[in-house]
C-alpha cells in the first residue's frame, strides 16, 4: 500500500472514531436535526464533483458532471437550510 | 496541494466535527448547524479558488459545473423551504438519495479517462463508491416513495424476489471484482452499476412503513460511507473525514433504533412482517373486557389530574394531530395539570421525528421526556393519554415468549389511569393484542387521533376556564 492510501485508511478510521464519541452524546430529542445536518454534511461530496470536474472533457463527461452538480448542490443547500429551519422551532 | 489548501480544509473539518459536537443541546444545535455550513461554504469557496488557479478545468466544464450546481441549489432550497414537518422524513431520505448518486457519479467520472492505467487500490474504492452509491440511490428513492405514500407502505414482496436479489448481489460482486482485478473495463462498471441499483430497489421494497426508521438511519450510513469512498478514489481528505463523520451518525441511530424496535438489523433487510400503518381489524382483543370512555368523561379526569404525560405514536404523526394535541396540553398547563410527553425513541417516521413534530407546534422541549427519563414517572402520574400508540406500550413486553418481549416500552400501566386515543383495537407492527387495552385501569377513546384530540379540547373548556 502507497503511504498516501496509509494515511487516507487512517484518517478515515479516527474519523469514525470521534464521529461515535461525538455523536453518541446527541439527545434524542435531536435525532432528525442530527440526521438532516449529517445528511447535508455529507454535501461535502459537491467539492468531490468540483474536483473531477477539472479532469472532464467528453460530451458524456459532461453530462454526468451536470448531474453529479445538481445531485451535490441540493444535498448540501437543501440539508443545511432544512437543518436550520428545524432547529429554529427547538430555540425556546 | 500547498500547505495553505490543505490546512484551510482541515479547518472545516474542525467546523464540522465541532457543528455536530454542539448538537447535544437543544440550546446550542442550530448554532451547531451553522457553524457547520460555514465551513462547507469554506470548502466550496477554497475548491472554487484552487480550480481557477490549477486552470485545468475546461471552459464546458466550468459552465457545466456552474449551472447544474444552481439549478440543484435552487431545487434544495426550495424544496427546503417549502416541506412540511410531517414530510421531513422523505425530504431527509431524498437528500440522501442524491447524495449517494452524486458519489457513484463521482467514482465514474473518475473511472472515465479508460487509458489510464488505474492501481488497484484506485479500482477497489471505485468499486466500493458505486456499489454503496447506487444501492443508497435507489434504495433511498424508495423509502421516500414509501414515507411519501407515492409508493405503498405495506412490505411489498412477489415470487422469487429474493433468488433474484440474492443472483443480482452476486452479479454485481463479480462485475466488482473484475473491475478491481483490471480483467473487465467500463462496461463492467456499467453491469455493476445496473445490478447496484436493482439491488436498492428490491431492498427496500419488502421493507415495512413502520421499520422506516431503521432504514432511513441504514441508507443515511451507506451514504456517509459512499462519500468516504469517493474521498479516497480522487484522494479528497475533506470526503473522507465527513463521509467517515456521517457514516458513524448513520450507524448510531441505526443500532439505536434497531434496538428500540426490539429487532435485529438482518431481521428488518430481510422484511416482509413490519407493516407500519395498523391493520384496523376490528376484532376484539382475545382475554378480558375492554372498557370504553366518552370524550366528556375523558375531559374531565385530565382536568382534575395532577399530573398528566402523554404518549404520541406513530398514528398521530399519521394523523398529522401535533398541533391538537399541543392545544390540548396548553390548556391542561394553563389550569394547573403537570404535563409532559413521554416520547419512544421509535414513535414517528424517523428518528427524533416526534420531537420535531411537537416543537413545530410549539411543545416546550422542557416537557419532551424520553424512555429513560419518563418511566420512572410514570407511578407518580394520575393520567397518561396514549394517542395512537401501540406496541411500544404493551407490557407484555416485559415477559418472555412473544413477538414483543424485550423490547423497550414505555411503563404507562403503571399510572393510576389510562386513557388510549385509537382508531380500533387493530393490532400494531408486531401483530400481537396490547394486553393494557384489557388492563381494568385503562379506558379506550375511539377515534381518529385529530378528531378525538379536538373534541377532547372543546369538552375541556367546559371544566377549564
Amino acid at each position: 500500500m502507497t503511504p498516501v492510501l496509509l494515511a487516507d485508511i487512517t484518517v478515515f478510521v479516527l474519523s469514525v472514531l470521534v464521529g461515535f464519541e461525538v455523536i453518541s452524546k446527541v439527545p434524542a430529542t435531536l435525532h432528525t436535526p442530527l440526521m438532516s445536518g449529517a445528511n447535508a454534511i455529507h454535501g461535502v461530496v459537491v467539492i468531490g464533483v468540483m474536483i473531477v470536474a477539472a479532469s472532464l472533457d467528453t460530451t458524456i463527461g459532461y453530462l454526468l458532471l451536470f448531474v453529479a452538480a445538481a445531485f451535490a448542490a441540493a444535498n448540501v443547500v437543501g440539508g443545511y437550510v432544512v437543518t436550520d429551519r428545524m432547529l429554529e422551532m427547538f430555540r425556546r | 496541494m500547498n500547505t495553505t489548501t490543505h490546512l484551510l480544509y482541515l479547518g472545516t473539518a474542525i467546523c464540522f466535527v465541532l457543528g455536530l459536537h454542539l448538537m447535544n443541546s437543544p440550546a446550542t444545535a442550530r448554532r451547531g448547524n451553522q457553524l457547520s455550513a460555514f465551513g462547507m461554504a469554506v470548502a466550496i469557496v477554497l475548491t472554487v479558488v484552487v480550480l481557477i488557479d490549477d486552470g485545468i478545468i475546461t471552459a464546458t466544464a466550468a459552465v457545466v459545473l456552474a449551472v447544474g450546481a444552481a439549478a440543484g441549489a435552487g431545487a434544495g432550497l426550495v424544496a427546503a423551504r417549502r416541506v412540511k414537518m410531517t414530510a421531513m422524513p422523505q425530504l431527509v431520505s431524498l437528500f440522501n438519495a442524491v447524495g449517494g448518486g452524486a458519489a457513484a457519479l463521482i467514482a465514474f467520472a473518475d473511472a472515465l479517462p479508460e487509458s489510464v492505467d488505474q492501481p488497484v487500490s484506485t479500482t477497489l474504492t471505485i468499486f466500493l463508491d458505486v456499489l454503496i452509491g447506487a444501492v443508497t440511490f435507489s434504495g433511498s428513492l424508495i423509502a421516500a416513495g414509501k414515507l411519501a405514500g407515492v409508493v405503498p407502505g405495506r412490505p411489498l414482496t412477489f415470487a422469487g424476489a429474493r433468488p433474484l436479489n440474492l443472483l443480482l448481489a452476486l452479479t454485481a460482486l463479480v462485475a466488482g471484482i473484475l473491475y478491481t482485478t483490471g480483467v473487465g473495463g467500463l462496461g463492467t462498471l456499467g453491469l455493476l452499476t445496473g445490478a447496484a441499483l436493482v439491488v436498492g430497489v428490491l431492498m427496500t421494497l419488502p421493507i415495512g412503513g413502520a421499520d422506516m426508521p431503521v432504514v432511513i438511519s441504514l441508507l443515511n450510513a451507506c451514504t456517509g460511507t459512499a462519500v468516504a469512498m469517493a474521498g479516497f478514489v480522487i484522494g479528497s481528505t475533506p470526503l473522507i473525514i465527513a463521509g467517515a463523520l456521517v457514516g458513524a451518525a448513520g450507524g448510531i441511530l441505526t443500532k439505536l433504533m434497531a434496538v428500540a424496535m426490539n429487532r435485529s438489523l438482518l431481521n428488518i433487510i430481510a422484511g416482509g412482517f413490519g407493516t407500519g400503518d395498523e391493520q384496523g381489524s376490528p376484532a376484539v382483543a382475545a382475554t378480558g373486557t375492554v372498557r370504553t370512555v366518552t370524550a366528556d368523561d375523558a375531559a374531565l379526569q385530565l382536568a382534575y389530574a395532577g399530573k398528566v404525560v402523554i404518549v404520541p405514536g406513530y398514528g398521530l404523526a399519521a394523523a398529522q394531530a401535533q398541533h391538537e394535541v399541543v392545544e390540548l396540553a396548553q390548556a391542561l398547563t394553563s389550569h394547573g395539570v403537570d404535563v409532559s410527553y413521554g416520547i419512544h425513541p421509535v414513535a414517528g417516521r424517523m428518528p427524533g421525528h416526534m420531537n420535531v413534530l411537537l416543537a413545530e407546534a410549539n411543545a416546550p422541549y422542557p416537557q419532551l421526556k424520553d424512555l429513560d427519563e419518563i418511566n420512572p414517572q410514570f407511578a407518580a402520574t394520575d393520567v397518561v393519554l396514549v394517542v395512537g400508540a401501540n406496541d411500544v406500550t404493551n407490557p407484555a413486553a416485559r415477559r418472555p415468549g412473544n413477538a414483543v418481549s424485550g423490547m423497550p416500552i414505555l411503563d404507562v400501566d403503571k399510572a393510576r389511569s389510562v386513557i388510549v386515543v385509537k382508531r380500533s383495537l387493530g393490532h400494531g407492527y408486531a401483530g400481537i393484542d396490547n394486553e393494557l387495552y384489557t388492563n381494568p385501569r385503562t379506558a379506550m377513546l375511539f377515534g381518529d387521533a385529530k378528531v378525538a384530540l379536538t373534541s377532547l379540547v372543546n369538552e375541556l373548556k367546559a371544566y377549564v376556564r
